[in-house]
């Protein structure tokens, strides 16, 4: 019976994670299609890896996107950490006022966060430019972060930190050494999760572009209506499985890092 | 291993500032001022930019729209800039009421004189002194069908209201091109502002829905390559690329008659760079140039001089590409029907969509 | 180093490009182009086309979020029996994904399912007869799932796993059979993360424009096609404002129940 259970369990995930990946290894194969267009399997071949890398327009959109996700998220991560440490000083009903606030890009629809940026930068007179697209990126990346961190800061114990005052160390050494180690992993997985989103995003970027400023999701927007070419097939599974690498690096050592976290 | 994350992190973070910094500078004007072109996807040989970059110094920012209705608001909210646009007739009609675009200067654009008479003349219904437009490319709305898919030769809009060919059938998704079919099936004009007439097309169009495998704008050509649907509405322009691709399309004028259309270069009025604009367009009608984007795009252009340069018989001769006169007689140019019936068309369409 | 001062940067960003937005879209919604006060942009939802795009919108959300929720809760059970030390791991597993352009992805899609797709071509060589769901309100359901299980998962997953297994034990000591344990302990303790998936899956299923575009050519129009075609191609802002306003309240009910039922900010996706 037991055996039944586990088999059954491990079918059902199988089935889950042949659902999310499917479409994944479909763009990986076509990668692969020496033919043009989707539908039809022209054999295998290298060839749009190597135009990938003569094509300026697309090489450009990842260029805008790597940078945009970069930026974007590392801003949001210093700001969303500096504002975690400063909301554990308020008084509790600003602190839920700010939290619901800061809420709202996230349960917020992308359209509408999308447009009301537009109507925002038009209003004020902003030209659209990378700027405001990175604002807005700034913007819906902050939540991630923030509401990565403040569990972590919540479980802090305060104690420590102030008996190494009570000790003689400087607040900033005793935040370095006692508060920043705690709250690192939530940073980092912060940062992480705001780059990721800012690398998946497109609606909100669609609204708030100027013309000249793709990104590869907006690229493949406009392309979406002649046909995809498939040098982007190529550029996606060369991200996916440079990630993919990534984390198997990082996830084969697990013992080790569990030790000093 | 912590620590040496984050100087990672930050590290990479320092670089990538510095690279962007680099990349600010290099991405800024060329040599004479830079220029944003606005124009439909897949509508330019790329090549050409670059030819006209290296020429003339200018940088382009080069930027796609799908549909004219997409890219009006963009241009008319003033959100943005740009420098040469390329809409349809109509809708060149419309910007030109609405003030929005920039007379041509002429003696900058001395190329024009390739631009065969009879273009400039039919340019007059949207552009009556020829002031505001260079006619860029030109073709019919039409039906492109698999010949393998479907009985008879076909010659009517009617067969997209057949019922054998139910979930075979690509409509276009754009407002004036979808009404345009169903009117000139009912035999009425693609201009009409007749309520009856409207209300009948639409009663039509929800009729037809049920047919329709999906409604597309640029998306039938590759679905009918790959053989998806047996019966497409599509430009003539496109025609050519499909059947080279696949054989066994054939692209027909229905006898109703059909839309037939021309797009061309304006220069709206909040532009950065007109003297670039027109150096712009005046390249674009350069006839060598002009012969490299029809061979790209295959869209007919109205470029005498380049049609000349046609190599390719066949292709010279296409009566896909450069219709009969007795074809072209039976087809309306698009006009700009104002704001009230604009919108009476787009709740009709949303009316239709809807069902 | 811990001030209250560190949070003003942030406050300032937050009104100023939170709060600000939205006072904008109130103001468009609530205005006619002539800037005088109206409610015409919000009564627009009742015209016919409008009012069925919006429950069509919410029909197949509501559909959809249910169907990520009957996957999503077993599934986290699951994960939980195998995975007590790589919690990270799980979750980069449900990240991963967001790697691939989501338009390719959603796009993937088209080619599974279309008439001489991937999976068609395999029914054919299995002689099963096709699936011909593309275009259809079912393609949509299945993109909005694909798209937004994750975000049904983790949270669920993350209250799951922290429930204290001496609980579980205590109950198991003093006689609850294995269905009693999951009814009264398990259930119960995981409703902040199942509420939290709901308003994560139900939120953007309902306002999508994307996934109706890709998926249901073009033949279907959901309240999120209808705005992006108010403010892309109509051209008419107010109007668009006015039904951003109607779904903001969508989504403030959403976030209302989330405030009642999740008031330790357990149940968050990450």
């Amino acid at each position: 019976m037991k055996k039944i259970i586990n088999f059954l369990e491990k079918f059902y995930m199988v089935l889950i994670f042949l659902l999310l990946y499917a479409p994944i290894i479909t763009l990986i194969v076509l990668s692969f299609n020496k033919s043009r267009t989707r539908a039809k399997w022209g054999g295998f071949s290298l060839k749009w890896y190597i135009s990938l890398f003569e094509d300026e327009a697309i090489l450009n959109a990842l260029y805008t996107t790597l940078i945009l996700a970069l930026l974007s998220a590392l801003i949001a991560t210093i700001l969303g950490t500096m504002a975690c440490l400063g909301l554990r000083m308020m008084k509790k009903w600003s602190r839920n006022t700010v939290m619901s606030i800061t809420n709202i890009p996230m349960l917020n629809s992308d359209i509408v966060t999308g447009i009301s940026f537009m109507l925002l930068f038009i209003g004020i007179g902003m030209k659209l430019s990378f700027k405001t697209v990175l604002i807005a990126h700034i913007t819906f990346n902050l939540p991630y972060v923030i509401l990565s961190i403040m569990p972590k800061l919540r479980q802090i114990n305060m104690n420590t930190y102030e008996a190494a005052l009570d000790l003689g160390a400087s607040p900033s050494f005793a935040f370095r050494k006692i508060i920043l180690p705690d709250i690192m992993p939530g940073i980092l997985s912060g940062f992480l999760l705001a780059f990721t989103m800012s690398l998946d995003d497109f609606v909100i970027t669609h609204f708030t572009k100027s013309p000249g400023i793709d990104t590869l999701s907006t690229k493949i927007y406009t392309e979406v209506r002649k046909g995809i070419k498939p040098e982007m097939y190529a550029l996606s599974t060369i991200m996916f499985v440079t990630v993919l690498v990534l984390l198997l690096i990082i996830n084969l050592k697990p013992a080790k890092k569990d030790k000093k976290a | 291993m912590r620590r040496r994350l984050t100087g990672m992190v930050l590290a990479s973070a320092l670089a990538i500032t510095t690279i962007f910094g680099g990349c600010k500078g290099s991405g800024s004007a060329g040599e004479n001022g830079q220029i944003v072109v606005y124009n439909w996807g897949e509508y330019i040989d790329p090549d050409v930019i670059d030819m006209f970059e290296e020429e003339t110094g200018i940088k382009v920012v080069y930027e796609e729209f799908t549909t004219n209705e997409d890219m009006y608001p963009k241009v008319s909210s003033g959100a943005a800039a740009y420098d040469v646009v390329c809409p349809s007739d109509y809708m060149v009609q419309k910007m030109i009421e609405e003030g929005l675009l920039e007379k041509l200067n002429y003696d900058n654009i001395p190329n024009i004189a390739n631009i065969d008479k009879d273009y400039l003349e039919s340019a007059k219904q949207f552009d009556p002194d020829n002031e505001y437009c260079v006619p860029y490319c030109w073709g019919t709305v039409g039906i492109l069908y698999n010949k393998t898919m479907v009985e008879e030769p076909i010659d009517s809009w009617d067969v997209l209201w057949d019922e054998q060919y139910k979930g075979e059938i690509l409509m276009q998704k754009s407002v004036r091109d979808a009404f345009a079919v169903a009117l000139k099936k009912l035999g009425y004009s693609l201009n009409s502002k007749d309520d009856a007439e409207l209300e009948a097309a639409k009663q039509e169009l929800i009729e037809q829905k049920p047919l329709v495998q999906a409604y597309v704008i640029d998306e039938v050509r590759d679905k009918m390559i790959n053989n998806e649907a047996a019966i497409g509405v599509i430009y003539s322009g496109e025609a050519i690329y499909t059947q080279r691709e696949n054989s066994d399309l054939e692209y027909v004028v229905p006898k109703e008659g059909s839309n037939v259309w021309i797009d061309g270069w304006v220069i709206p009025k909040n532009c950065s760079n007109k003297e670039g604009a027109e150096a712009f367009i005046n390249f674009m009608c350069d006839p060598e140039i002009a012969l490299m984007n029809f061979e790209y795009i295959t869209y007919s252009t109205p470029n005498k001089a380049a049609r000349e340069l046609i190599e390719d018989e066949d292709i010279k001769n296409s009566k896909v590409a450069f219709p009969d006169k007795d074809v072209l007689d039976r087809c309306e140019t698009f006009n700009y029907l104002g704001e009230e019936y604009d919108e009476i068309y787009n709740n009709l369409w949303k009316e239709v969509m809807s069902k | 180093m811990n001030k209250k001062s560190l949070a003003y940067p942030y406050i300032i960003w937050m009104i100023g490009f939170i709060v600000l937005p939205l006072i904008m879209v109130v103001y468009y919604g609530l205005t006619d182009n002539t800037g005088s006060f109206t409610l015409d942009n919000l009564t627009e939802i009742l015209v016919d086309y409008n009012y069925k795009a919006l429950w069509l919108a919410l029909g197949l959300s509501l559909i959809s979020t249910l169907i990520c929720l009957i996957l999503a809760y077993p599934l986290a059970m699951i994960l939980k029996k195998i995975s007590l030390n790589q919690h990270s791991f799980i979750i980069l597993l449900f990240i991963l994904p967001m790697w691939m352009n989501f338009l390719l992805r959603t796009l993937a899609w088209q080619t599974l399912l279309e008439r001489n797709g991937v999976i068609n071509s395999i029914l054919s060589m299995l002689n099963l007869p096709k699936l011909n769901i593309i275009n259809t309100p079912y393609a949509i359901i299945l993109g909005m799932v694909y798209n937004f299980l994750p975000f049904m998962v983790l949270p669920i997953y993350n209250v799951i796993v922290k429930i204290d297994p001496n609980v579980i034990n205590a109950g198991k000591d003093l006689g609850a059979s294995n269905v009693q344990v999951f009814t009264k302990i398990i259930l119960p303790l995981s409703v902040p993360g199942i509420i939290s998936g709901i308003t994560m899956v139900f939120i953007p299923a309902l306002t999508t424009f994307v996934i109706s575009d890709l998926l249901g050519g073009g033949k279907i129009l959901l309240i999120g096609n209808v705005i992006e075609q108010e403010f892309t191609q109509a051209g008419n802002w107010h109007v668009g404002s006015g039904m951003s306003l109607v779904l903001m309240i969508f989504i403030l009910l959403s976030m209302a129940i989330l405030a009642k039922y999740d008031k330790k900010g357990e149940g968050t996706a990450f």
